[in-house]
């Protein structure tokens, strides 16, 4: 006798996936390896802060103000200071890339200052690498700032000065790039989880002529969507509380919002990657356009336009509006707040509003395009 | 054993109709219509042979009978369900039947048990019925001391049948399958056989299995012949073979080499097809048939005798009528005559001494000895996994020797593997050719790699597009080509730098009757020209055509001889006039048997 079970069908299934994936190393190195390495290229490798910068210093005229405002660059760990005595030195050092940047005092520094004037200094960069050189701006800034505020105390003149830049570096105090991109890495393992991994794995199932068999079983199509989706889902999640755990223990990333906030947010965004994934493997029928397809519909733009590395705000508005329709980046901007600000509620709401719609969307695809025909 | 089968009304209602059903794809643009207007009823509790070429519509016919497919017209009923109303019906069939793709898709990465645990938990058998029914199955298929091995890791035959035990647990009510014989050596096929045999006979079950070996055809009850998306015949398989009765005829001829008559033969008006077999050639000719005086004369002395009539002469005498007196087999192979290349001395062009080869501490081959003559067409027989593969990269070059002697051309393969492989042509088993190139870049391409360049190259192409007759196609992508032309640009390709032995892997695994006669007629033209080749395969109708063949068993040689030298050894008093095949199981047997005893 045949008992019509929908669940022993499933549980059947699931098993099946869980065997293959703990079997297949491909598997094993996109759901486990990779992250790894991911994280540990982000946490100790990569990092988007600037330290120990060759920097230039030509002071035309060396009197007690200037070496006071000298002595903060030598005092700080973002400068290897280097004298020079002419500007054009200074500039042919930019030029062969050995320092990357100079201060230019003017011999009538002092004499402004006593004459109680606003002296000034000029700051040339090297803008090839755009990032670097508004970092070593926003340094001068502050060490400028701070020598202004000093002078001013000490010699009891005005509080009037101009130079009032009050710099406070909110959430990210210690201004760590991997506090951000660690925490943005969750979104980027999950891709490779969800999408790719989940696309390459339905695509195995079509070249090996699997599917054909499958098919003409009696598994329904709403039994094999959640039969590809449990298991995947269960290894997304895996994948989140492993980055979770390292972020936490291995690179010290502070974690102020709840875990609860972050589980939701993240099954949701766990949820609309398989969609993506599925929804790929119903079109591309082969490994190979499956992969090109996941990388490039979902992982890409999950790396480049999700507000990983790249701050959203700062790429031109054309492109942030396309920005609207990656996941990733409603995923991001929750992870980084619920990482490092804790739980704003005004940003978790919105944000996993539209994961629950793409989800929806998705899955609906999905479910339209699945069938048990072959065409 | 408890089977219900209160849905099928009636035990003697067929188990399968269509009604005219259409059914087209688009490819590439262009509309291909597999189905033209089908009807046919398939009997329960028989074996049901789906015989046809390639490209007749057997695939497309299967699929829509699992409802995988919809027809754009007709009606399909299969186990008196109409499937092609909407989806939930189909799934209702698919609890009932079983269905056996081409490609079967076995998890390779799954074991024996856990392939059979899955498609048990997809059928949605109770655990407490799975271990009886697992036993026999396994027992039938030879598998149970393999079933904690991976998928992967069985031989070609055994995935076959574990691919058919798949789709047995569920005891199907009907199995459909899909060329399960493809690629798999004659002792597992005769095993799947048995298998199908044991579920007719002991469940009741009713078979359509679709095969393109004619000889499988009569192992069915019943037989019904596809060409070109409609059915040409449906009855018993003697009745086909009764057609050609008295016009089947096996000649000799005592003053001229067997391919040589085979080709004159082939020429003949009134002969269907002629075939090389054994020693002779084996005549299938039209009903008030005389062979000319003009022939008579231009061979001399002539053996005839009149001979069985098998299912393929009759499928081929059903086509021939069908199709006119174009195609069957007449190669458009014009070669260049060589001069003078007819030093019939016993040249020995590949010595092969106390050979082996190691993976490891396991002998792929293990110390075999023979050798090959000059113009000689031999053969390599084996089950899969015999060492046939390996033996033939040895002697490409492809592999290194472990052990002894290999000399090709004169060259030894152990110290100058790269010399001896300007004088070798080699066709892989899937043609390796490259398919989104045209057939003239695929021809370039080729040339360039032999090292051919100039006026020689430039030659050499034109050669092949004149000899293989590929004028017409220069210009289309090789994927694209009818099957037959992509076997003769394949050979064509393996043919540009002149070589004098041409190794042939498999060449005609899964091909049609009609190619595969159209590839021979090649090879025995390049023989005759004074090339040796040598060849794998699993097809025994094959090994008919070679002069001598070698039987290789666990990386051994069982046996070398002739066609006709093996199959006197196997005669018995049983089996006076026993097959290729039925010799090769016999020694398959007896070493299989010598093995257990020690």
């Amino acid at each position: 006798m045949k008992t019509n079970s929908s669940f022993m069908r499933l549980k059947g299934f699931i098993k099946k996936e869980a065997l293959q994936v703990l079997r297949d190393p491909s598997s094993i190195g996109i759901a486990i390896v990779l992250p790894i390495v991911l994280l540990l290229i982000f946490g100790y490798g990569i990092s988007l802060d600037a330290k120990h910068i060759p920097f230039g210093i030509v002071a035309e005229n060396k009197g007690p103000a200037v070496n006071s405002f000298i002595s903060n660059f030598f005092n700080s760990e973002y400068f290897i200071p280097v004298e020079f005595k002419h500007v054009q030195e200074a500039n042919a050092a930019i030029d062969e890339y050995w320092i990357q940047g100079f201060i230019w005092i003017k011999d009538d520094f002092e004499k402004k200052l006593l004459a109680k004037s606003v002296p000034k200094i000029s700051l040339i960069v090297n803008g090839v690498d755009a990032n670097t050189a508004r970092l070593i701006e926003g340094y001068v800034q502050g060490i400028w700032a701070k020598w202004i505020e000093q002078n001013a105390i000490q010699s009891g003149l005005d509080k009037s000065l101009p130079v009032e830049l009050d710099y406070r570096i909110w959430f990210n105090q210690e201004v760590r790039s991997k506090n951000f991109l660690v925490p943005g890495l969750i979104a980027i393992i999950m891709t490779l989880i969800g999408a790719l991994l989940t696309a390459l794995i339905i695509a195995r199932e079509w070249e090996r002529g699997t599917m054909e068999s499958l098919l003409v079983t009696p598994i329904t199509v709403k039994e094999f969507i959640l039969g590809k989706l449990i298991p995947y889902f269960v290894l997304g999640m895996a994948g989140m509380i492993l980055s979770l755990v390292m972020a936490i223990v291995l690179f010290h990333v502070p974690f102020r919002g709840s875990f609860a906030v972050l589980f939701v947010a993240s099954a949701l965004f766990l949820t609309v990657a398989l969609g993506m994934g599925l929804l790929i493997s119903t079109i591309a029928k082969n490994q190979f356009v499956a992969a090109q397809a996941a990388i490039i519909v979902t992982f890409l733009p999950a790396f480049i336009l999700s507000g990983f590395i790249f701050d959203l705000s700062s790429i031109p508005n054309p492109i942030r509006t396309m920005t609207h329709v990656i996941a990733a980046r409603y995923f991001v901007a929750i992870l980084q707040t619920v990482f490092l600000a804790g739980n704003v509620w005004s940003v978790i709401i919105p944000n996993c509003a539209a994961l629950v719609l793409m989800a929806f969307i998705f899955l609906f695809l999905v479910a339209k395009r699945t069938s048990k025909r072959l065409q | 054993m408890e089977t219900v089968s209160s849905t099928t009304s009636n035990a003697n209602a067929p188990v399968l109709v269509f009604e005219d059903v259409y059914k087209s794809f688009l490819l590439k643009q262009k509309k291909i219509h597999a189905l033209k207007g089908v009807t046919f009823q398939v009997k329960p509790g028989i074996v049901t042979g789906l015989i046809g070429l390639d490209g007749a519509g057997k695939t497309t016919l299967m699929r829509l009978a699992t409802g995988l497919l919809i027809p754009d017209k007709g009606k399909i009923e299969t186990l008196g369900v109409n499937i092609t109303s909407d989806n939930n019906d189909s799934i209702i069939i698919q609890s009932k039947i079983g269905y056996m793709p081409q490609r079967f898709g076995l998890y390779e990465d799954l074991t024996v048990q856990e392939n059979m645990d899955l498609f048990a938990d997809l059928q949605g058998i109770p655990v407490s019925h799975r271990r009886q029914r697992y036993d026999s199955l396994l027992h039938m298929a030879g598998l149970k001391p393999f079933t904690s091995r991976l998928a992967g890791r069985l031989s070609g035959g055994m995935k076959q049948k574990l691919g058919l035990i798949c789709t047995l647990v569920s005891r199907p009510e009907f199995l459909l399958l899909d060329e399960p014989t493809v690629g798999v050596d004659p002792v597992s096929r005769r095993e799947l056989w048995q298998i199908i045999y044991h579920l007719v006979d002991e469940e009741k079950a009713s078979v359509l299995i679709s095969t393109s070996y004619l000889d499988e055809a009569e192992r069915c009850a019943e037989v019904l012949l596809m060409h070109k998306g409609k059915i040409i015949g449906q009855d018993k398989p003697s009745y086909f073979t009764n057609q050609v009765q008295g016009r089947t005829f096996l000649v000799k001829a005592t003053g001229m080499s067997k391919r040589n008559l085979q080709q004159i033969l082939h020429k003949v008006p009134g002969v269907i097809d002629a075939i090389i077999f054994g020693s002779g050639v084996r005549l299938v000719t039209e009903s008030d048939f005389s062979l000319p005086d003009a022939v008579k004369n231009k061979v001399g002395e002539l053996h005839i005798e009149p001979i069985a009539p098998r299912f393929e002469d009759g499928f081929m005498a059903l086509l021939k009528s069908i199709e006119g007196e174009k195609r069957l087999g007449t190669s458009s192979l014009k070669l260049t005559k060589k001069k003078k290349d007819t030093d019939h001395s016993d040249k020995k062009v590949i010595v092969v001494k106390n050979l082996s080869r190691k993976f490891g501490d396991f002998y792929a081959v293990k110390n075999i000895s023979f050798y090959v003559k000059k113009a000689e067409v031999f053969g390599l027989l084996g089950a899969n996994g015999a060492g046939k593969t390996t033996t033939f990269r040895m002697l490409c070059g492809l592999l290194p020797v472990s052990e002894g002697i290999a000399e090709v051309a004169g060259t030894d393969m152990r110290t100058a593997p790269s010399e001896a492989r300007s004088k070798i042509g080699y066709m892989a088993q899937r043609f390796s050719l490259y398919g989104n190139l045209t057939v003239m870049q695929n021809l370039k391409f080729f040339s360039t790699a032999y090292g051919l360049a100039g006026k020689r190259r430039k030659e050499r192409v034109k050669w092949a597009i004149d000899s293989f007759a590929l004028g017409p196609y220069v210009d289309q992508n090789s994927e694209d080509l009818p099957l037959g032309f992509k076997q003769r640009l394949a050979l064509a390709a393996a043919l540009m730098h002149e070589p004098e032995i041409l190794f042939l892997d498999e060449p005609t695994s899964g091909v049609d009757p009609f190619a595969r006669r159209e590839f021979w007629d090649h090879i025995n033209q390049l023989a005759e020209n004074g090339v040796t080749i040598l060849v794998t395969t699993h097809f025994m109708e094959e090994a008919e055509f070679c002069d001598r063949i070698v039987i290789m068993a666990n990386g051994q040689i069982l046996t070398i001889g002739s066609p006709e030298e093996i199959k006197a050894q196997a005669r018995t008093k049983d089996l006076p006039e026993p097959t290729l095949e039925d010799a090769f199981i016999a020694l398959l047997e007896k070493r299989t048997e010598i093995a257990e005893a020690a």
